[in-house]
């Protein structure tokens, strides 16, 4: 107990929580931008795996070129969430029953490419990523700088203005000239970017695309977004949460604290229903969230 | 500007579906003038002047703005001309502030990020000029409702607009808050504005207008100057015929107390307090009119009586036994009914056809073994709901998202009124959104169901009805009775006066009603 | 009806066609494949059985979605309230005695799974009315909490050695094989028809039936015509996870005699493409199993041909086909119990009374 407690203290401790939190924390900026605008985000799961994907496709087509990987990974995720805007933008399909079928749509292609590239069923090959560089990884610093891009673009431009808008009465907006269906599209897209982002940094910080390796994140990262009450700072802060507890059961499995592996790998799972009946009441969403648009 | 008139409509006709809205109707508004558009529910009004706003495209006419005829209208264009509209229903985003709801779509931007201070001082420069004293920072979701209202005005004098167009302005502010719109109004005239306002209330057009057209069943039927202009005549045009001020209504002997409210307290939206304390009794053959400004109380005390809003103090009874905290459906096992203030919010499901809605609250009395519906016997209840209330489409089958919405409303009453063992009846703004047609109708039921010995407590904004119908007459005001009237003072020539200013709180039983408030 | 039949070929058309990219991609001729397909499928008593035995499961699922759906929830959870279903099927069906009756036995351990089905279900449902959390997120976590709790329970106490499967399940409590040359389709699919005309009799004829399809079209008018809604959304989760619990049935008691983990492969979110392809009506589920299994069990039997996610992939196409469909006709299901949003129908008669109140 005695070392479990002073490892948790220490500073590789500390970096494995950041490492940990970052898909976590893009894909809840995402989720932010999207949902403001309205648009419910469902399927980030989808986003972050088919992001990972990418990048560990672009990792290993050069060799270990991360940024070009991440072009790939952020490609991927730009890609995926356009068919989900697609769906639920122009044609308006329910963005809860859409946003599952993104995901498995995902859960779906990326065996399938798996195979039909590498001939293998559950991962890619092995790829030269990060390296385990947190610090001294620019990528480390080019995400801090978009979390704090994400929440002035939100708060204090004109883009972020007319998202807002659009996410609480888009009838408004329709009103006074702002195109409701553009600005959805966009966020989308941003999103999708982002959470892109986040499962590039998932692929690229292991050593591959392992088959499923999103693991729910998606899921938890909507909770964060609730949790830090739809604003860009606070999801990341709530990520943080969420990166802590993956990276306590990480470590406390090679502890014998008595508590059956099996278990402690649901932590963050409860923690996430936890939270969620916790902040539920008091945060309060965008007001015409998960409702398609019609300019009639 | 010379001698072309602000703006002009020419033989507009427009039809939705299979109702004529508009049928060639001709319009001219002066430069500087107030001009009311006046009629019913369902005149035309509201669809003329979203024509002229650009909102929405006439099927036949045309539409000039300052002399110039305008061939492709929309919204934008009207925007740019200087026509703006403040709607019936706000387009406010709540949770962004007045500055930003104001210049959103034009947003002033400085080095790429909104310059929301330069907004801001605009803003104040406008809301000085005009009286409208409104904080730019604040947000609008905290604003009153006349603050609102006047965030509307200003989006609509920020873009430039020199010919305003208000859409039934008045219908959720209190007499007081109207008096100041009033002010407001007459100051953009005397700025070299034009103003435009749609309303079927005939005290505002006395008090403000220049000039007024009133419309009915689409069709302009006659145009005023306002100097001299009487209520009657106007009222004649509007409904086309000597207007009966009062429905039939004979006097009944009271029976026992059906429904007692007794120092209820009920806490409404945004935990703040909504009912402070009411106490109320129906009576068996009585009609008790409720009046009062929207937002005072009136949503709350119907659901705390029917059971879809909690109780902090205070007891409902029904014929003396109490119901507060009982479930909605033991409520209407002990006799009472609710014709809510929304249909399409609480009493219909749309999607359902008339049969299917026509059981929606009763379904436990068409109950055959094991829980199963008996289809034959709520078949037989829709036709006798359909054949006595003349319901239309007179298919049991027929949706009732494909009826008007004077039939849904005659079938919410109908249904009402077919419960069993009925005691007290809620009716919550009945003829809202209703044919004149149906209005009557329903108007007749209801002193029936009285004159049968029901309990009725009637909710409305219409202070005609409320008038015809009531035996007495109570009237909230921020969460509490303020004042009951009988039917002696009801009939007096000066009722509506003192009612109205009751229900902003001015009444002061020891002095006239113009004095200032306790 | 018929626009539903429209929307159902369209999608099965875009998902031909989406399939046929996909195999052309890996250097198969998509007419060859698809020939294949049905040739093993229909085209063989054993693989009439096989088809049968996944449509059962799947009628099941679809059901448990369509019942959520119908009273405006999400249940996404199908696939851990399956999965604990089957468990403790499982545990059931190998702790019984020998010595009791054939159709008890296994009407105990068929209720034993619904039964950890609707508990799962039912605690999501609980969490929603008691803390507004959405049905969605808290489902999903659960799947994920489920599989690593019945991992744990079966390495610590039930799996068989160095398995990662449950004891044998007592013979009494084993379902008969359907025949179809010695597939795995058994008489659990009776089951799964009886299950699907039990709720098309609830949801058409019955009170509560009445009463719950009024809180998905109008939480708020069932409310006013004395619904109480949060009984509403309990008992449809509850009985939205018990579908999904029978699922134990077919596989379990059905075909492999004990619980192994990761029985069911994706069945359960394969259901949301059964409801949504079978239009939320029970008939329409049978079928759209039918067709799902055909596919799924069609995509293993030519496995070494093309890749069987290929046939995942093609659900999801499905589903969003008819997602997007459906709001194109505006009709796909109204109302939550969370939100307050009513759609007034498209035809004409909508327009007169939205055109009353608008220039009203």
């Amino acid at each position: 107990m005695a070392e479990l407690l002073v490892s948790l203290l220490s500073l590789s401790f500390l970096t494995q929580v950041l490492r940990i939190t970052m898909p976590y924390a893009l894909a809840a900026m995402g989720g932010v931008v999207s949902e403001r605008s309205g648009v419910v985000n469902i399927a980030l799961e989808g986003i972050l795996l088919m992001g990972a994907f990418g990048a560990a496709v672009g990792a290993y087509d050069t060799a270990g070129n991360v940024f070009v990987a991440l072009l790939y990974g952020v490609g991927a995720g730009v890609g995926t969430a356009g068919v989900y805007a697609l769906a639920v933008v122009t044609f308006q399909a329910d963005q809860i029953v859409s946003g599952v079928a993104i995901n498995l749509l995902a859960y779906g292609i990326t065996p399938y490419l798996l195979k039909a590239f590498y001939n293998s069923s559950s991962n890619s090959p092995a790829i030269q990523g990060f390296g385990g560089r947190l610090f001294s990884n620019p990528v480390f610093w080019l995400a801090l700088a978009l979390v704090a891009v994400v929440q002035v673009i939100v708060t204090r431009t004109r883009w972020g203005l007319r998202v807002r808008a659009v996410g609480d009465n888009p009838h408004a907006a329709h009103t006074l000239g702002v195109s409701v269906t553009a600005i959805r599209w966009q966020a989308v897209l941003a999103s999708g970017a982002l959470a892109g982002l986040g499962g590039s940094w998932l692929a690229l910080s292991g050593s591959g695309f392992v088959a499923e390796m999103s693991a729910g994140r998606g899921y938890i990262a909507l909770a964060a977004v609730i949790m830090g009450s739809w604003r860009p700072v606070w999801a990341c802060a709530a990520s943080l949460l969420f990166g802590f507890a993956e990276a306590v059961e990480v470590n406390l499995q090679t502890f014998d604290l008595g508590i059956p592996n099996e278990l402690i790998q649901t932590f963050p799972y409860v923690l996430t229903m936890v939270t969620l009946a916790g902040f539920i009441g008091r945060s309060r969403a965008p007001a015409d969230l998960g409702r398609p648009f019609s300019a009639s | 500007m010379g001698d072309q008139p602000a703006l002009e409509l020419r033989n507009i006709s427009k039809t939705y579906g299979a109702v004529a809205a508009n049928r060639e109707v001709s319009l001219r508004v002066e430069h500087r003038s107030i001009h009311a558009v006046v009629g019913e529910n369902g005149a035309g009004k509201s669809t003329l002047m979203k024509i002229a706003y650009g909102h929405a495209r006439a099927d036949a006419g045309e539409v000039w703005i300052k002399g110039e005829r305008i061939a492709r209208h929309s919204v934008s264009q009207a925007i740019a001309r200087g026509v703006g509209m403040v709607h019936q229903h706000f387009m406010l985003v709540g949770t962004l502030t007045v500055a930003e709801n104001v210049v959103l779509g034009q947003e002033p931007r400085r080095a790429g990020l909104l310059d929301l201070a330069r907004a801001a001082s605009e803003i104040r420069t406008l809301s000085q000029k005009f009286g409208l004293d409104v904080d730019p920072d604040a947000r609008v979701e905290d604003l009153s409702v006349g603050q609102q209202q006047r965030v509307e005005i200003l989006k609509v004098l920020w873009r430039g607009c020199d010919v305003v167009i208000l859409d039934e302005p008045t219908a959720v502010l209190t007499p007081a808050e109207a008096r100041d719109l009033f002010t407001v109004l007459r100051g953009l005239v005397q700025d070299g504005m034009t103003v435009v306002l749609i309303t079927h209330k005939l005290d505002e057009v006395l008090a403000i207008a220049t000039r007024v057209t009133v419309m009915r069943r689409g069709e302009r039927v006659a145009e005023y100057e306002a100097e001299g202009l009487t209520a009657e005549q106007i009222v004649h045009a509007m409904v086309g015929r000597p207007v009966q001020q009062y429905v039939d209504k004979q006097p009944t002997s009271l029976g026992k107390p059906m429904l007692e409210v007794r120092e209820l307290r009920v806490t409404g939206a945004r935990g703040l307090p909504a009912l402070r304390g009411i106490d109320l009794v129906v009576r068996a053959g009585e009609i008790l009119g409720i009046a009062g400004v929207e937002g005072n109380g009136q949503t709350e005390l119907v659901e705390a009586i029917v059971g879809l809003r909690d109780v902090d103090r205070g007891t409902v009874s029904i014929r003396g036994k109490p119901i507060t905290g009982q479930p909605v459906a033991h409520r209407y096992s002990v006799g009472l009914a609710h014709v809510p203030e929304d249909r399409h919010d609480r009493a219909l499901v749309l999607d359902y056809s008339i049969q299917d809605n026509s059981i929606l609250g009763q379904q436990r009395d068409f109950v055959g073994s094991f829980d199963v519906l008996d289809r034959d016997r709520v078949r037989q209840h829709a036709d006798r709901l359909i054949r006595e209330f003349d319901i239309r489409p007179p298919d049991p089958r027929h949706l009732v998202s494909g009826m008007s919405g004077g039939n849904q409303q005659k079938l919410v009453v109908a249904r009402e009124l077919s419960r069993r063992a009925l005691s007290v009846l809620i009716c919550a703004q009945p003829t809202r959104g209703v044919d004149i047609g149906a209005i009557e109708a329903i108007h007749r039921r209801m002193i029936e169901a009285r004159d049968r010995g029901l309990a009725v407590l009637l909710l409305s904004a219409e202070l005609g009805e409320l008038r015809s119908l009531s035996d007495r007459l109570a009237v909230l005001y921020k969460g509490q009775i303020v004042a009951t009237l009988g039917q002696e003072q009801l009939l007096a020539e000066d009722a509506l006066d003192n009612i109205g200013a009751m229900m902003t709180g001015a009444w002061n039983p020891g002095a006239g009603p113009k004095d200032a408030p306790q | 009806m018929k626009r539903g039949g429209l929307t159902i070929g369209f999608a099965m058309l875009v998902a031909a066609l989406a399939g046929s990219v996909l195999i052309w991609f890996i250097g198969k001729s998509p007419l060859a494949v698809y020939g294949l397909l049905l040739q093993r499928t229909w085209g063989t008593p054993y693989g009439i059985g096989e088809v049968l035995f996944r449509a059962t499961p799947l009628i099941l699922t679809g059901l448990s979605v369509m019942v959520a759906f119908k009273v405006g929830l999400f249940n996404i959870g199908a696939q851990g309230q399956l999965a604990a279903g089957s468990f403790i099927t499982a545990l059931c069906g190998a702790a019984l005695p020998a010595s009791l009756p054939g159709p008890i036995a296994v009407a105990v351990c068929v209720l034993a799974g619904m039964l950890a089905g609707a508990a799962l279900a039912g605690l999501a449902g609980i969490l929603k009315i008691r803390y507004g959390a959405h049905e969605v997120i808290n489902t999903i976590m659960l799947n994920f909490i489920v599989s690593a709790v019945i991992l744990w329970i079966g390495n610590a106490h039930v799996f068989v050695k160095y398995t990662l499967h449950t004891r044998v399940i007592s013979d009494n409590a084993t379902l008969s094989h359907l025949g179809f040359t010695g597939s795995e389709a058994n008489t659990s699919l009776l089951l799964a028809l009886g299950l699907a005309a039990a709720v098309a009799y609830f949801f058409n004829r019955t009170r509560r039936g009445f009463e719950w399809r009024a809180v998905g079209h109008n939480p708020r008018a069932a409310q006013n015509g004395g619904v109480q809604l949060a009984g509403v959304v309990i008992g449809a989760m509850v009985m939205s996870g018990a579908l999904a619990g029978a699922v134990g049935a077919n596989y379990v008691l059905g075909s492999k005699h004990y619980y192994e983990r990761g029985i069911g492969g994706d069945v359960g979110f394969m259901g949301i493409a059964v409801a949504l392809l079978g239009r939320n009506h029970p008939a329409g589920i049978v079928l759209a199993a039918l067709l799902l299994g055909t596919l799924q069990y069609g995509g293993l039997a030519v496995s070494e041909q093309v890749p069987k996610e290929i046939f995942q992939i093609l659900q999801a196409v499905i589903i969003l086909t008819v997602a997007c469909a459906s709001a194109y006709r505006g009709h796909l299901f109204k109302g939550k119990p969370a939100a307050v949003s009513v759609k007034v129908s498209q035809d004409t008669g909508g327009e007169r009374d939205a055109a009353e109140r608008e220039h009203g």
